[in-house]
């Protein structure tokens, strides 16, 4: 099923991005939903450990600790919001996307490999393309432009050594 | 609890809007890095500079207080290193952190793969993270914008913003014309 149009979609996104910062003070983000759920995983194992690291500490110092952490049921909501989209224009399917040529496994090892690396960038960054680029871009923020352009001048660095991937 | 539901809400549309935009496909999103499919550009700017409008009329309005949003506080070198570690990870996974959450939520595969990834990433960050706190918390400039950079008033840098979204549209249709 054909995709809504770019540009219309593109400024519902602003609006719901205005509505955050009108409603909740607040952007969007995502990374740092992830950054959450780490830190009170590792709290669950080793809690004393995880309240004196300095990066998870600081989720789990945050009233009503990592688990309700705001940021966190916004994803929550992206998935469901995602999901209702997706079925309801007939786009659900349970598939992996990958280049013609490319076997499943070599399309997770990537997938995988490529979070994994965007978590470590995010986490210095202090966030994604959400909460850095999106976020911080409609705000001027001269560390989140930097973010944007130095992210995007990587991906087009890195982009012909996965082009044969993606053809 | 009010907060969170704010949360769950804005995030529900979030969500949606990503996914009506063709962002949950890994497909559509490495076009942009290969210059065939420019639909992330557009729909960034488009968002970039709705909310940034919206942020500068209404707060001229009078309707908000622009003090009691919070700006991203810049940590210029770290933020600069921060992007590049993540946009080589982006290309490489074809998704960004929100977007594999669309992925993954519409049934894809590679999208689940490319959250797994993303909570190993900051764990790694996490248990390595003493390490580099020097690093993370160097060259912090508060909240620093563009317009206090370049010394030029507020509606004239959203106004270059503008132009500079409406010439990267143009280009972009151009380079989907001829791929």
């Amino acid at each position: 099923m054909k995709y809504s149009d770019p540009y219309a979609s593109g400024v519902a996104l602003g609006l719901v991005l205005l509505a955050a910062y009108a409603f909740a003070g607040r952007g969007l983000g995502a990374s740092g939903a992830f950054a959450a759920s780490a830190s009170g995983t590792v709290a669950a194992v080793a809690p004393e450990y995880a309240a004196s690291n300095p990066y998870f500490g600081r989720y789990l110092a945050r009233p009503g600790g990592p688990w309700r952490e705001w940021l966190l049921v916004e994803i929550a909501g992206v998935a469901i919001g995602a999901f209702a989209s997706a079925a309801l224009s007939g786009r659900f399917r349970v598939a992996v996307e990958r280049g013609r040529g490319v076997t499943v496994r070599a399309r997770i090892a990537t997938a995988l490999a490529g979070g994994t690396t965007m978590g470590v960038g995010a986490a210095l960054a202090r966030g994604c393309t959400s909460g850095q680029a999106l976020t911080g871009g409609a705000l001027l923020s001269v560390g989140s432009w930097t973010f944007m352009m130095s992210a995007f001048a990587a991906g087009y660095v890195v982009a012909p050594a996965i082009k044969r991937a993606w053809q | 609890m009010n907060d969170l539901l704010t949360a769950l809400v804005i995030g529900l549309a979030f969500g949606a809007a990503l996914e009506q935009a063709g962002l949950g496909s890994a497909k559509k999103l490495t076009g942009q890095f290969l210059l065939k499919d420019l639909t992330v550009f557009k729909v960034m700017f488009s968002a970039i500079v709705t909310a940034m409008l919206g942020v500068f009329w209404l707060s001229r309005l009078g309707w908000i207080d622009i003090a009691t949003i919070a700006v991203p506080e810049t940590y210029l070198r770290p933020q600069l290193v921060g992007g590049l570690v993540f946009g080589a990870g982006f290309a490489l996974a074809g998704l960004c952190p929100g977007t594999s959450c669309v992925a993954a939520a519409s049934g894809r595969g590679d999208g689940l793969a490319v959250a797994a990834g993303l909570f190993i990433g900051v764990l790694a960050a996490g248990f390595t993270f003493p390490a580099w706190l020097a690093f993370y918390d160097s060259d912090a400039r508060g909240a620093w914008t563009l317009p206090s950079l370049l010394h030029l008033p507020y509606g004239l840098v959203a106004f270059a913003v503008v132009l500079l979204a409406l010439g990267g549209f143009a280009m972009a249709e151009r380079l989907e014309s001829r791929a």
